[in-house]
């Protein structure tokens, strides 16, 4: 291959996205050598992370195993605030998942190759936080086993009832089922060729035969590739309106209601916004913390997570801009309910909740107007953080003001969450992490054979180049 | 009555089939370096009037499917197939629900009406579109498949690693082993083989 001579100028304005003079076979062997590692090459502080969120695990079941026994009333869900946490949680999680749908398939469709580095850790988060969503509706139903029968349209004796499809509820779990199912073979699509590679490495019998397996006999032909990419193509197209689907009808279990402060035409746009804010911000944190653990500086670079602040800020700032829209509604429509719903929400009891969301979603993210900021490692993960809990935070506040003060005076009340119900969110955010932890030690969590396209293209670009000439500014 | 067939005798007919067997040639084999080269290759190999090639890469290589003449994927027309069999599906069952099977007024809404029904259909029309093109990327492309001759090949580890593979099958109408190995190296392959079924 003919040696291009370097240009600073351009590294300057547009660093590589593929950092370090690599050649496809390091690739391989970075990426790889994360899940090749023996049990005691693995650093000791992840399996002691990994026992610890186990143990949450244990804890999320024991939770659930105690609902079951006793009964749905060991929540804090009661007059007047019938939906509480667990529509909380569920709301919280089904966001967090949006960002990594639109990572993989919004920037794919816009062809921004620096998703590929951080893609497939997006979707597995994505997959995960809908497992975690879909526990606290099962689970509200009290009778889990018997769900399948209520919410699908199954035949059966149970009941010989239908469900009502005029309700916003029914289109939730056809959402939901939806996202999660297709979310799951986008998924898996990324990971054939990548399954392959470790195959191909694979050197125990055992591996060779589970990767053997799970890769399907992938052997990177061109006639496997050009079906290949169309079907990437196509699921990134469906996925792309599904995403916006997903939360457009989760807001619709609020929006079609007639409680002030939910029944509004606003909160498609806003909920879908949100939920890629809070979704962008819990990438940040988990790929922070897998950067700094596994070494992956030179795939997830200071670009990549300069982009993705760029989107945390555009989208908190239409957050910020949906709650100006809220307030000014709530005055413009003259409702005497709607006002007080506004006013009660930022100066009523509740006030520290909406306070803590104002200022985590709208205020601290205003920082990231600035480079130095953008580019802070410190910074980011802060903010990260203080991001999901603002939007933890905007569903509460949302689901709990609305209704502990209504229509009637007499029959308002004040939300306390149970000892069962904080256990119960804590335990998902223990599964959350527990199924990170693992896809990040024994699958590969960066996609290679689609870093590998965009290095060797970038080869082009900078060919020549050697490792270190790239300035972290 | 049928009688079954002899098992062994059935498997060496499959094995015929798919060209696998120790007696069988599934192709010549070589590997390049880098992508470009390996589409220039294969772009001189067709020249030379073979027909059945193929080239497997660790990455989709952008040029190879004109360069060796692999058609464009149908895939697309597929998944509308399945788009349309998911609204369709869904139209009904929530037609048969509620105008037919479970008539229920609630709120005075109509017992079936197209508006109510978008988000469902929508969301099934993705689901099905998501399926079927899932099962036809693997199902066009003959796979799940664990066994194939390539990986007789000494260096078919590396295609999915950092090596780019041009492949001459057997059962081209110009194969001859001695003379399409010399072109296979006459174009810039390395580690040219003749790899066995």
């Amino acid at each position: 291959m003919s040696v291009v001579v370097q240009d600073p100028q351009l590294m300057a304005v547009n660093p590589p996205l593929v950092q370090g003079a690599r050649d496809l076979h390091d690739l391989t062997d970075q990426i790889s050598s994360v899940v090749e590692a023996k049990v005691y090459e693995t650093p000791l502080k992840y399996w002691i992370t990994l026992t610890f969120t186990g143990s949450i695990v244990l804890l999320l079941g024991a939770m659930l195993t105690y609902l079951v026994n006793t009964g749905i009333g060991v929540w804090g869900n009661n007059r007047p605030v019938g939906w509480a946490w667990d529509i909380t949680n569920f709301v919280f999680w089904i966001g967090i998942g949006h960002a990594g749908t639109l990572i993989s398939a919004i920037l794919f469709l816009f062809r921004q190759k620096w998703r590929t580095s951080i893609n497939r850790s997006a979707e597995a988060m994505t997959l995960f936080a809908v497992m975690c969503a879909g526990i606290f509706p099962l689970f509200h139903t009290g009778r889990p086993w018997r769900a399948f029968y209520w919410l699908f349209p199954i035949p059966n004796t149970d009941l010989n009832i239908w469900q009502n499809f005029r309700s916003p509820l029914i289109w939730d779990v056809f959402a939901v089922t939806t996202y999660f199912t297709v979310s799951l073979l986008f998924w898996f699509t990324g990971l054939v060729p990548d399954l392959a590679s470790l195959r191909d490495r694979a050197t125990s019998k055992i591996r060779q035969v589970v990767f053997g397996i799970l890769s399907l006999g992938w052997r990177g032909s061109a006639r496997h590739w050009r079906h290949y990419e169309q079907a990437y193509l196509i699921l990134a197209g469906i996925s792309t309106p599904l995403v916006l689907s997903v939360h457009s009808v989760v807001s619709f279990d609020f929006a079609t209601s007639v409680i002030p402060g939910w029944h509004t035409t606003i909160f498609p746009p806003y909920f879908v916004a949100g939920a890629i804010f809070s979704g962008f911000a819990c990438v940040m944190t988990l790929l922070l913390i897998a950067r700094w653990t596994l070494n992956l500086q030179n795939l997830i670079t200071i670009k990549h997570l300069d982009n993705m602040n760029k989107i945390i800020l555009v989208t908190g700032s239409v957050v910020g801009y949906a709650y100006c829209t809220e307030f000014f509604i709530a005055w413009y429509s003259g409702s005497i309910y709607e006002r007080f719903t506004f006013l009660n929400r930022a100066f009523g009891p509740y006030w520290w909740a909406a306070w803590s969301m104002y200022s985590c979603n709208v205020f601290i993210p205003q920082l990231y107007w600035f480079k130095k900021m953008r580019t802070n490692l410190w910074v980011m993960f802060i903010i990260s953080i203080t991001t999901n809990i603002g939007m933890w935070f905007e569903r509460f506040v949302i689901i709990a003001t609305s209704l502990t003060r209504d229509f009637l005076p007499s029959s308002w009340g004040y939300f306390h969450p149970t000892w069962v119900d904080i256990c119960t969110f804590i335990g998902t955010i223990g599964l959350f992490l527990t199924l990170f932890l693992l896809f990040a030690r024994f699958l590969p969590m960066i996609a290679m054979s689609e870093v590998k396209g965009v290095a060797s293209q970038e080869k082009h670009t900078f060919a020549g180049q050697v490792e270190g000439s790239v300035s972290h500014r | 009555m049928s009688h079954s067939p002899d098992p062994a005798l059935l498997i060496a007919q499959i094995k015929d089939k798919l060209g696998i067997g120790e007696d069988k040639v599934y192709a010549v084999m070589g590997e390049f370096a880098e992508p470009e080269e390996l589409v220039e290759a294969g772009r001189r190999i067709r020249g030379m009037g073979y027909t059945k090639i193929d080239a497997m890469t660790p990455f989709p290589v952008h040029g190879i499917d004109e360069a060796i003449g692999v058609p464009y994927s149908k895939i697309g027309w597929i998944a509308v197939c399945g788009a349309l069999a998911g609204i369709t599906t869904a139209q009904v069952l929530i037609y048969y629900v509620g105008k037919i099977d479970y008539p229920l007024i609630i709120g005075g809404k109509p017992l079936f009406d197209f508006t109510y029904s978008i988000p469902p259909t929508f969301e099934l029309a993705v689901l099905f579109t998501a399926i079927t093109t899932f099962l036809c990327t693997w199902g066009l492309s003959g796979l799940p498949r664990l066994y194939h001759p390539s990986m007789n090949y000494r260096n078919m580890h590396r295609a999915s690693d950092d090596r780019f593979l041009l492949v001459v099958e057997a059962n081209d109408p110009k194969f001859d082993a001695q003379k399409t190995a010399q072109d296979m190296r006459s174009v810039g392959a390395n580690d040219v083989e003749v790899v066995e079924g």
